[in-house]
């Protein structure tokens, strides 16, 4: 990934994030949020918003005091600096969306012990300047956003009949009532992982046939196996 | 007595902190290749759960009522504390069992089961005896999911499954019908609650 010391691009540190290295589908990290909030779209999309704050934010003061931190105590560090912007987060959604911050409950809180946080810190901040850190924060936190966008939606669509509150599938659609639910998650997830799968082995394969069709000796571009 | 109860199979079966909440899924998808490695992972996570309890019991009873505002810093810095300080007391008294937990005992840190075990407690407001059975619950409930969920990936290994849906899908497929037949269990105590 970013183990190159050469310069790092603002660019292609942000987008990594968006699909290529998208932390839920990729790198199946922050499993918690992404399926314990994500019965409807807002929610999803509140918690991804908090998840952006906290995750900038850290990613921020960690590249900055990252010459400052000592070696053997830095987990603990980025810890605190993340419970801090936790707690910011906690506190401002009360004040500012109680309704939400009542539905997400201690899943906000929880943000704490999102993987993708430390992770960042730890794999990203920490080793590189602030403008770097910032862009790969960003685009980590979108992507994330993007995907509890999307299970979100699938789970409103299909559980609810409706996305954002608004009735889509007309007064003949019975809800899939389950797809709220905790197994609901877990499923809409499978099969999203299930689809993207099968969508990469199919490019891969049509790649393959080009490259075979055009008789190139180097065969597939890329190595990785599904 | 009968309210202790409740909790317990409250916190183990009907509302099973991995598959019903969604807490500690990271190992649960990470170190479930295994049967045995999942079962002591279930156990270091049953006591790590229990030491937490009273530790968030302290907290909750004589330090934070001054600065409700440090909960979140005071909880996550004593959790990683006492991993830390367990680990260390493992390692003295008793090798074996160290060496048997291995990586597992200080990724324990970053489980989400353990934070949540601390703030859903505070939340409920449960007393110290309430607490603890509570911990013991949610930790026994999560080593059932985690050795029911290695169980099924030994036999998925020799399974004829489809290539696109190998690996993870798989396991978000398993753990979603798992999810269904614990919701089974809400009939359970269908008066109570």
């Amino acid at each position: 990934m970013a183990l190159r010391k050469k310069e790092l691009q603002f660019w292609p540190e942000m987008t990594k994030g968006l699909w290529k290295e998208n932390p839920v589908f990729i790198a199946v990290l922050g499993l918690c949020p992404a399926m314990a909030v994500t019965n409807s779209l807002i929610n999803g999309l509140v918690m991804g918003a908090a998840t952006t704050f906290v995750l900038m934010g850290s990613s921020l003061l960690v590249s900055a005091l990252r010459k400052v931190i000592p070696k053997a105590v830095r987990i603990s560090i980025f810890i605190i600096i993340i419970a801090t912007f936790v707690t910011t987060v906690d506190f401002a959604l009360a004040a500012l969306m109680p309704i939400a911050h009542k539905q997400l409950g201690a899943f906000i809180a929880l943000i704490v012990v999102n993987c993708i946080i430390l992770g960042r810190a730890e794999a990203f901040a920490s080793r590189n300047p602030v403008g770097v850190s910032i862009a790969d924060a960003l685009g980590m936190s979108v992507g994330f956003t993007i995907a509890l966008a999307m299970i979100g939606g699938v789970r409103e669509i299909l559980g609810s009949g409706s996305l954002l509150g608004v009735d889509l599938l007309g007064e003949h659609f019975e809800p899939w009532a389950i797809m709220i639910l905790p197994p609901g998650g877990f499923l809409t997830l499978g099969a999203l992982l299930m689809t993207f799968a099968w969508v990469q082995s199919k490019a891969e394969r049509r790649r393959a046939q080009a490259a075979a069709a055009a008789n190139v000796a180097e065969g597939r571009p890329e190595k990785r196996a599904a | 007595m009968g309210e202790l109860v409740f909790i317990f199979a409250s916190a183990c079966l009907i509302n099973n902190f991995t598959l019903a909440y969604f807490l500690g899924l990271c190992p649960f998808f990470g170190v479930t290749g295994r049967l045995d490695t999942a079962f002591r992972l279930g156990l270091a996570n049953i006591f790590v759960l229990l030491i937490t309890s009273f530790a968030a019991w302290v907290l909750n009873t004589w330090v934070l009522p001054h600065a409700p505002y440090l909960r979140l810093i005071c909880f996550i810095v004593v959790i990683a504390s006492t991993v830390q300080f367990v680990e260390m007391a493992i390692k003295k008294l008793s090798p074996t069992l160290f060496r048997a937990l291995g990586i597992f005992l200080p990724l324990i840190t970053t489980n989400c089961a353990i934070l949540g075990l601390a703030l859903f407690q505070t939340s409920r407001g449960y007393g110290l005896l309430e607490g603890l059975i509570y911990a013991l619950g949610a930790g026994v409930g999560l080593t059932l999911a985690l050795v029911i969920m290695a169980g099924i990936r030994e036999e998925n290994d020799l399974a004829p499954i489809p290539r696109i849906v190998r690996g993870t899908a798989m396991s978000f497929f398993v753990a979603g019908i798992l999810s269904m037949a614990f919701m089974g269990f809400a009939g359970l105590f269908s008066q109570t609650g």
